[in-house]
């Protein structure tokens, strides 16, 4: 592939599945560690797939899809272990699923029927951040309590941690961004800066966001810069070791730019084809981060038919189990979400969900009269 | 018992924080060498060390954003900020992030954080340098919001604020950081959502917070001259409201004015006076007067005596009350 704008990334496993060297980076693991990846990335893609179904379905508010982005998230969340910590942005959902988070609980945000469901300190991922890049200063200071805790820059290479955070290109023009990169290099603070270089911010292209390839950017802020092919899982998962590695011996942060492409839309309440040409789409589809792998593995032989045909039965498992859970998740109640305002609420706010409590039993006895349609009619005239 | 300023005090309650929890982290701009621009941290970073008590780049929304990674990692980060007029670079993080992981998590995460910024008029400041934003936050669920207004008050509501595991916002009078008084450091502190009255009165509730209670207490003795008994509440916490003891005095007074150096409308004012006719109507002799700054942005300080409630201010409304 001869692109100008990307000729300067890392590749170690190319859109035809042949794998290539890179004279700085290489990837370490086995195939039966590639074929791990291929399997994550594949269910990903499907509980990806199934979310934005429901959505169309009226199942749920709104679904950020992934879909194209599963190896950038899939070969760097895999370069993680403990104590690594990592921030998410909102569209992580393959970082999410390997990090253990319940593919069912992870729709309640979406569906409205609770905030943000998992335990982020057993989980060893914080929960998403919808305000863009705000992410990146929590990451930072999370990291700079991992060097208070004596958990960086130890001999002892088991003894250290370092955090990632993920945000998109749209979140570089933010202010915390850059705040983030000042003060991790300010405090050497052992952090990676994962960005997924999506193309698009919603509907805006990377050129309005920056007239330089976002990876460049690093070296102002005094720090190392990568830009990696994010749709080659090997890649990633090699730069982000060695970024994770520097970060975790105490010598700071680096920021990744993990080369994309949202092959989806924004959120399901986005249309691209109002922005962006069915030609590049195309273009982008044959560089699909997942069947480079699956092409690689079976001319390897590490898998065969046989081993495809059972994780697409494990995929439809995935997907009826996601499609029925997701309508049966339990309704939340307003009562309860007073009592994770503040700890230790003031008579003020008890008084009012006591009000509201006390407003609500009034319909036990007097079923609530929805507005029938003679006022729906009378309404619609006098407006 | 000791002879303190409420500089002193805060930074004798800092220190004491520091030295109760290896955990406490002071962070801010100025904050090492220096100790601040007011000096409330002076000699901190000398005894604590400078993993402890932390100089910051000079961006505010980094600040309070590291905070939270901080305190996400178990510390109990004490911000400053350093003028209130500087703190809107940090609002995104307060209002969106700080304020609502509590609930977002649905009470899985705590956010033990203090916010402290040094806050209202009348030392002669250029612009910036004299606001009273604390309405913003009182207005934000899941942020707690304080204020102290003597030296005794400075010295323990810091290390209960430190100590809480909510997030809370802490302002700090900084036309009284210099005023004395009596602390003794032994006693059993009053709770911090508590308000206090400052003297007890049966003809007329001053409900206030902050740089005004002196004034308040003042006007309280003046108003005596006219034979008028004044009863002086201190707030002491803006969010929650202990309407409790403002309840309680108003059905004893029958009279009730907030006195404030923000702006009137949408004010702290407006909040107790909706509250006090909710639950006092009966009660009330007069209208709930407020005494407030006006509507207007913070003015150059050669006329800032005319915009402040002051003495006089709070005596007219009194006399306007009084006479109903």
């Amino acid at each position: 592939m001869s692109d100008p704008a990307v000729d300067d990334f890392v590749q170690l496993l190319t859109p035809d599945g042949e794998r290539v060297q890179h004279p700085a980076f290489s990837f370490e693991g086995t195939d039966e560690q590639i074929a791990g990846y291929l399997r994550e990335m594949v269910l990903a893609r499907r509980f990806d797939n199934e979310a934005t179904a429901l959505q169309r379905k009226g199942e749920l508010g709104l679904w950020p899809p992934s879909l194209g982005q599963e190896a950038a998230q899939v070969g760097s969340v895999n370069a993680t272990r403990l104590p690594d910590f990592v921030f998410p942005s909102y569209r992580e959902h393959a970082v999410a699923l390997h990090l253990g988070i319940d593919p069912v609980e992870m729709l309640t945000t979406f569906r409205g029927t609770a905030m943000v469901p998992w335990n982020s300190a057993e989980q060893g991922l914080h929960l998403y951040s919808f305000v863009i890049g705000t992410q990146t200063l929590h990451a930072v200071g999370y990291a700079m309590g991992l060097q208070r805790d004596g958990l960086n820059g130890n001999d002892d290479p088991a003894a250290n941690g370092a955090v990632m955070v993920y945000f998109g290109d749209g979140a570089t023009s933010q202010g915390d961004v850059n705040e983030a990169f000042i003060f991790a290099a300010s405090y050497t603070a052992p952090v990676v800066f994962f960005c997924q270089n999506n193309q698009y911010a919603i509907s805006e292209p990377i050129a309005l966001q920056s007239k330089i390839p976002l990876y460049r950017r690093a070296s102002g802020f005094g720090f190392p810069g990568v830009r990696v092919d994010g749709n080659d899982v090997l890649a990633v998962q090699a730069v982000t070791s060695w970024a994770l590695g520097r970060a975790r011996q105490g010598h700071g942060p680096t920021l990744i730019e993990a080369y994309t492409y949202r092959m989806g839309a924004h959120t399901t309440s986005d249309d691209p084809t109002k922005y962006r040409s069915r030609d590049e789409t195309e273009q982008w589809r044959a560089r699909d981060p997942i069947s480079r792998v699956q092409s690689y593995l079976l001319s390897s032989g590490a898998i065969d038919q046989a081993w495809l045909d059972a994780l697409d039965a494990d995929c439809e498992e995935l997907a009826e189990r996601v499609r029925e859970g997701a309508v049966t998740l339990p309704e939340p109640h307003l009562e309860d979400l007073f009592d994770h305002v503040v700890i230790d609420p003031g008579d003020v706010l008890l008084e009012q969900r006591d009000d509201y409590l006390e407003y609500e039993a009034g319909f036990d006895d007097h079923p609530r009269d929805p507005a029938g349609e003679a006022v729906h009619a009378e309404v619609q005239e006098a407006f | 018992m000791a002879t303190m300023t409420v500089a002193k005090a805060l930074n004798a309650g800092l220190r004491r924080a520091l030295e109760a929890d290896p955990k406490v982290l002071l962070y801010g701009e100025d904050i090492g060498k220096l100790g601040g621009v007011f000096r409330i941290t002076e000699h901190l970073q000398r005894d604590f060390g400078p993993e402890r008590v932390i100089d910051s780049p000079l961006a505010e929304s980094g600040i309070v954003g590291t905070a939270v990674g901080l305190a996400l990692r178990g510390y109990r980060p004490v911000v400053e900020i350093q003028f209130d007029g500087f703190v809107y670079p940090a609002f995104d993080q307060i209002i969106s992030q700080v304020s609502r992981f509590y609930f977002r998590s649905h009470g899985a995460l705590k956010m033990p954080m203090v916010v402290r910024i040094p806050y209202g008029g009348g030392i002669g400041a250029i612009e910036h340098h004299s606001e009273s934003p604390e309405a913003y936050f009182a207005h934000t669920p899941g942020l707690k919001v304080v204020t102290c207004s003597n030296p005794v008050d400075a010295y323990w509501m810091i290390q209960q604020s430190i100590a809480s595991n909510n997030p809370i916002i802490f302002f700090e009078p900084k036309r009284r950081y210099h005023e004395k008084g009596e602390v003794d450091t032994e006693i059993e502190p009053m709770p911090l959502f508590q308000a206090r009255v400052v003297k007890p009165g049966d003809d007329l509730t001053l409900i206030t917070y902050g740089p005004m209670v002196r004034t308040c207490a003042e006007a309280a003795i003046a108003a005596a001259e006219e034979g008028h008994d004044i009863e002086v509440i201190d707030l002491r916490s803006l969010a929650p409201l202990d309407m409790a003891t403002v309840i309680e005095s108003v059905h004893k007074t029958g009279r009730a004015i907030v006195v404030h150096e923000a702006a009137l409308t949408l004010g702290i004012g407006a909040e107790i006076a909706a509250r006090v006719q909710q639950e006092c109507f009966f009660a009330l002799q007069a209208p709930v007067l407020r005494v407030t700054g006006y509507d207007i942005p913070y003015p150059p300080s050669r006329v800032e005596t005319s915009f402040l409630p002051d003495l006089d201010r709070v005596l007219d409304a009194v006399d306007r009350s009084m006479t109903y």
